[in-house]
């Protein structure tokens, strides 16, 4: 049995969730016997190809070409989809990142393939791969098998841990696909990064402001916060209506899920809507003066006061714990 | 321009799930059914686009007859037309993208809208299945976009900031929260929905590719610890999270 595993790389790094998904397709390539092919698209991609190896690669297939270096979804896709009719794969792995979730809907319908997206877990029974999956905002989880000769799984960013690397390195081998203009009808013309900003999906710290900071200029705390732990800033909706902060900070049903290892959520009331995007968190830190705020009911931990005496205190602490400014 | 619409008939956000007999589904007693909310970012969008320069909107949906009530509203929004897809069985989003785009193939829109995703399976796939079935280029998860001459320039989000795409029209857009807060009904708007037609098809079929084995709740949540209620229960919630949960 084979797993092609789809590995995202941005500026010829790998993304975090590329590592989870090799690691991942491992796991159940261990169990099953069988082998985990990695596939790296990108303009200059052969040097970090190898890496691949220390999560549990067996091989690497590289495509290059200079048009590669932007995600292009109608020439990805073509790629992917080629590769995987040539290696005849079990099962496609692909991260469910903003690339991932782009691609594999339509790899899916070229291979005829069945789609099981953002994948929380995935097990071997009966002999085949049984995935686990939320729906209805994290309020139900769903059990599903897909159908077809092959099937796409995308996996949920965070949740498949990576592991350390193990130092091995995979062989790399170079394939060929033939990409005309056709294949670009959609380019990326540019990527407006917000200033290497840490992205409140990707962070594994996230320190969320609400409403009850009462203002914008009161976020610096919850910034000053975020630093001392090397976290993102996240922001509920209400605030983001209000245009105290940018919707990619937004996080919940119409925002972004997350799953860090800590949340920590300041004046945050814990409306269902935002709790659909955070309560696979493994531990929540709620701070918020009212004790029956629905927040307290998914927090790990609560401080029941007010936002303002604690933060500070908070940073402080940490601060000295880690170090000034630190992580 | 002709510009279409495709809107879920999905249960509320703030609905309280309880899993349903068949240990498959959710119980839907009570439960009570809205646009997508992404779908009502897709739908603004067309109808700004139209405003600007002029054409037709089409709402469509796949479903029973309950989606009705769905495309009603986008009616009443200002859609001209509605197209129900009718077929109120389940099914995944392959099967739901394959009727899509056998009518789409049919009224060949310039511009298709969906929703990023339809809060109910949350599988963000049918806008761009839908776009790989007819050839299309597409852009996905978009707050902003602007059309010129043939092509458009979409602003899409992606971790830690926007990428900026541009597509060869016709093309499929999928719509994320950002420039297009939806409008709501006027009561002309309303009145006049009532006089707009909602057509009725029976959409293709086709076998699903992904089965749902049981629907379940997550598992409850520890009963989590009050450390304290002021600035000085710090040092202890710092020890916690450093020495029991071992995150910092
Ligand atoms: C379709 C739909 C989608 C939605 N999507 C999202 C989403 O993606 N994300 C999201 O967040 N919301 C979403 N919402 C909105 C959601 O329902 C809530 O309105 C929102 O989450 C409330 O934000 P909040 O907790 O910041 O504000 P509030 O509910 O106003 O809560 C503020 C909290 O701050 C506390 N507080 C006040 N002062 C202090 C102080 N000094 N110290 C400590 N605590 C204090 C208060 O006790 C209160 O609990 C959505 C709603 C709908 C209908
Ligand atoms: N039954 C349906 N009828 C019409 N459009 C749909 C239907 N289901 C989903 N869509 C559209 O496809 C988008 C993505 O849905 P999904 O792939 O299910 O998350 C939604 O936001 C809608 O725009």
């Amino acid at each position: 049995m084979k797993i092609l595993v789809f590995a995202e790389q941005r500026d010829n790094k790998f993304k975090k969730p590329a590592f989870e998904a090799v690691r991942a397709a491992r796991t159940i390539a261990d169990e099953w016997g069988g082998n985990v092919v990695a596939l790296v698209l990108g303009s200059n991609v052969s040097s970090i190809a190898p890496e691949l190896g220390g999560y549990g690669a067996t091989k690497v297939l590289t495509v290059e070409d200079a048009r590669l270096g932007l995600y292009s979804s109608t020439a990805y896709a073509k790629i992917v989809a080629e590769v995987a009719r040539n290696q005849q794969p079990d099962a496609v792995f692909i991260p469910a990142t903003a690339m991932g979730k782009d691609l594999a809907p339509r790899v899916a319908v070229k291979l005829d393939a069945g789609l099981v997206a953002d994948c929380t877990a995935l097990k071997l029974e009966e002999g085949e791969l049984r995935a686990t999956r939320p729906v209805y905002a994290g309020k139900a989880l769903i059990e599903v098998r897909a159908l077809a000769p092959v099937n796409i799984y995308t996996l949920r960013p965070n949740v498949f841990t990576a592991g350390a690397s193990s130092g091995t390195t995979a062989p790399v081998e170079g394939v060929n696909v033939t990409l005309d203009e056709a294949d670009f009808l959609s380019v990326v013309k540019e990527v407006k990064q917000s200033s290497a900003k840490l992205d409140v999906a990707e962070a594994d710290i996230v320190v969320t402001g609400g409403r009850g900071l009462k203002g914008p200029e009161n976020f610096a705390m919850i910034e000053g916060l975020a630093a001392a732990l090397g976290g993102a800033v996240g922001a509920s909706r209400a605030v983001v209506d209000a245009g105290w902060r940018p919707h990619d900070e937004q996080v919940g049903q119409t925002g972004k899920t997350v799953s860090p290892s800590l949340y920590i959520a300041v004046a945050v009331s814990g409306a269902i809507q935002h709790l659909a995007g955070m309560s696979s968190s493994k531990y929540i830190v709620a701070i918020n003066k009212d004790k029956d705020a629905p927040i307290f009911q998914v927090a790990s931990y609560g401080i029941v006061g007010d936002a303002f005496e604690v933060v500070p205190a908070l940073t402080a602490e940490v601060q000295k714990l880690l170090g000034k400014g630190s992580s | 321009m002709k510009l279409a619409v495709c809107i879920s008939h999905v249960p509320d956000t703030a609905t309280k799930i309880t899993i349903g007999a068949d240990g498959k589904s959710i119980d839907t007693t009570g439960v009570n059914y809205i646009i997508g909310p992404y779908d009502e970012y897709a739908i603004e969008a067309a109808l700004r686009l139209k405003e600007k320069m002029t054409g037709e909107v089409v709402v469509i949906s796949l479903g029973g007859d309950a989606h009705k009530e769905s495309l009603r509203k986008a009616l009443a929004m200002g859609a001209d037309k509605a197209v129900l897809l009718k077929d109120a069985s389940p099914r995944d989003s392959f099967s739901v993208a394959r009727a899509v785009a056998d009518y789409l193939k049919e009224f060949s829109p310039d511009i298709t809208f969906f929703g990023k995703q339809a809060v109910d399976y949350d599988n963000s796939a049918v806008g761009l299945m839908v776009a790989e079935m007819l050839g299309l280029p597409s852009a996905a998860v978009v707050v902003k976009f602007e059309v010129k001459d043939g092509s458009l320039l979409a602003e899409r989000e992606i971790e830690g900031g926007h990428e900026v795409v541009e597509v060869k029209l016709p093309a499929v857009l999928t719509m994320q929260k950002g420039e297009y807060e939806p409008r709501y009904p006027s009561l002309k708007g309303i009145m006049a929905a009532k006089s707009k037609p909602i057509e009725e098809r029976q959409p293709s079929a086709s076998s699903p590719k992904v089965e749902i084995l049981s629907m379940l709740k997550p598992p409850p949540k520890p009963a989590g610890k009050i450390v304290g209620t002021d600035a000085s229960a710090v040092p202890e919630l710092v020890r916690l999270l450093h020495e029991e949960a071992k995150v910092i």
